[in-house]
């Protein structure tokens, strides 16, 4: 068996479990899928690139030079917010080491008491009283952690979100706690641009046409008819969802939320988190603290296990193992599993419940069997928490 | 300060880790960051009570900083809204500077106070604001829970 020191500094970004990528040695973080996010920014940079080839320099002249200059400073805070929302950790939540895992798996133990054999355990819910209202914590198989309230696993991402309010593909990012407010500001910019630009091609097509006639305005400045398309389009899409974020912020509620339907109805309870007030809601989320990531991305690894090269050895470098095939935790799906787990965790139920028949790997053999307990989640492949656990 | 530390940094590869304690989040007042009061049964002979209650106490009003929406916070926003958010590339947050202050109180509480008993609080931050993970060592070469003679040493440097 030879044995291989890997001396290259990792940092921690390359282990973290979850779908995204990861730009910049790990300074950027986003979505897998990215495609819609290109689209995004062509659109913006498109139209606005034809407003100043073909109008700016008409208006600067025939009506005002402040004219062209509003719209660099728009276009510039609409690119710097979507930016902004599109680079940023959304507010991700670090999953359980095997530790807090284990404690809270007993913890859940302790609470349920005897199961009778052949009976499904009670659903993993803790109940907590916030503001006088008892609100229902959901328990994570994927990330094996109680989701604080107002989090949610976004499965497109394969993480728990705090405050998570949706998966946007326009942004290529989740929208959370740490990044609502930039894209709260990037729609609600993005529908000032629009809207001056739709204006302003409208003035710039009507002042034209009084010289020169329609058509031959249209055959000046071709790009015109574009933009006008662009940003009819645009406009009621975007101004719309600002409308409908306006109405969210100024209620203290996630779009998530509000699908759900969790706070509406006579038998559901109220908001806790609302102040009540308008205003007080839309400081809160506005103008409220700037939270800090607690993913740490850019962390070195510790690099202390040597990595063996046959083939016995866990590849814990070379080929992590996708998390979602491996994390069928105490084997019970419920309404809220995610639902990429149900179709293993069934696969599971029908083969013998000793969570080691499932993965062969001999890292099995470095976490200690625990028998009374039930079925754990099948132990993370991934380097992070096999170095965590030998800390 | 520094052979306190160094004692800290030799207990921890001379110690066993035993077990690792973990203190949760309080959502009673809502989504703000409160860590619980409750005393956990596990850590009845190796700490005071008051000691631990204490330090959990400071950290809440430190994190009660950090996330207070006032005056400061609403400059902060406004200031940085209006820059496009760029400021925020060369300036750190406030609650930056109170995490900053924050790692360095846990590292004075465990130099002084948890080191000597064979106890280690970890920064919530590595854990995602979570929990307050306490871990308990157990000396290598003793069978009980006697102090080593560098815990004892350690002890006696305060």
């Amino acid at each position: 068996m030879s044995a291989v020191m890997i001396t290259r500094k990792v940092r921690k970004w390359e282990k973290l479990p979850g779908k995204n990528t990861f730009c910049c040695d790990g300074r950027v973080m986003m979505a897998r899928q990215k495609g819609v996010f290109y689209l995004t920014l062509f659109l913006i940079v498109g139209t606005c690139s034809l407003f100043f080839a073909f109008e700016c320099p008409y208006l600067a002249v025939h009506l005002s030079p402040a004219i062209p200059v509003f719209a660099v400073i728009l276009f510039l805070f609409v690119i710097a917010f979507l930016l902004r929302t599109s680079f940023s950790d959304p507010g991700v939540l670090p999953r359980a080491l095997p530790e807090e895992a284990n404690f809270i798996e007993m913890e859940i133990e302790a609470a349920n008491g005897n199961v009778p054999a052949g009976q499904r355990p009670p659903p993993r819910i803790r109940n907590v009283q916030i503001n006088n209202q008892i609100v229902k914590l959901k328990y994570c198989y994927t990330c094996k952690i109680f989701r604080p309230p107002r989090a949610s696993h976004c499965s497109i991402c394969d993480n728990c979100v705090d405050r998570f309010d949706h998966h946007c593909p326009w942004v290529g990012n989740c929208v959370g706690k740490r990044n609502y407010r930039y894209f709260y500001l990037f729609t609600l910019t993005l529908s000032l641009l629009t809207i001056y630009i739709f204006a302003f091609n409208i003035v710039h097509v009507v002042m034209r046409s009084v010289d020169q006639g329609f058509l031959n305005t249209l055959k000046e400045t071709p790009g015109t008819v574009l933009e006008v398309l662009v940003c009819f389009f645009t406009l009621w899409s975007v101004v719309g969802l600002t409308g409908f974020h306006t109405y969210l912020i100024s209620l203290n509620q996630t779009t998530n939320e509000d699908i759900k339907g969790s706070w509406s109805g006579k038998n559901r309870i109220q908001n806790p988190y609302s102040h009540k007030n308008i205003i007080k809601n839309c400081c809160e989320v506005l103008c409220g603290p700037t939270y800090p990531s607690v993913l740490d991305r850019r962390g070195l690894m510790q690099e202390d296990s040597p990595v063996f090269t046959n083939s016995e050895a866990p590849s814990s470098f070379n080929n992590p193992v996708p998390q979602t095939t491996k994390t069928t935790a105490p084997l019970i799906p419920n309404e809220h599993t995610p639902d990429d787990v149900k179709p293993s965790i069934a696969f599971s139920a029908e083969r013998s419940p000793s969570p080691k028949e499932s993965s062969p790997s001999p890292k099995e053999e470095e976490h200690p069997p625990a028998p009374k307990l039930p079925p754990l989640a099948s132990p993370e492949t991934d380097a992070e928490t096999s170095i965590a656990k030998t800390h | 300060m520094a052979a306190e530390f160094h004692n800290l940094q030799e207990m921890q590869h001379s110690a066993l880790l035993v077990t690792k304690v973990f203190i949760q989040r309080d959502y009673s007042e809502g989504t703000v960051c409160r860590f619980q009061n409750k005393f956990p049964s596990e850590l009845n002979n190796r700490i005071e009570r008051t000691l631990l209650e204490e330090t959990v106490k400071t950290l809440n009003s430190y994190y009660v900083e950090a996330e207070k929406i006032g005056g400061q916070s609403y400059l902060e926003g406004c200031l940085a809204c209006a820059t496009a958010y760029i400021v925020f590339l060369c300036m750190e947050t406030r609650y930056e500077k109170v995490l900053k202050k924050i790692s360095n109180y846990i590292q004075e509480q465990n130099e002084k106070i948890y080191a000597p008993r064979g106890l280690l609080l970890t920064d919530p931050i590595e854990r995602g604001m979570r929990v307050l993970e306490v871990s308990v060592f157990e000396d290598r070469g003793s069978s009980g829970s006697t102090p080593s003679s560098s815990m004892s040493s350690c002890s006696s440097a305060r």
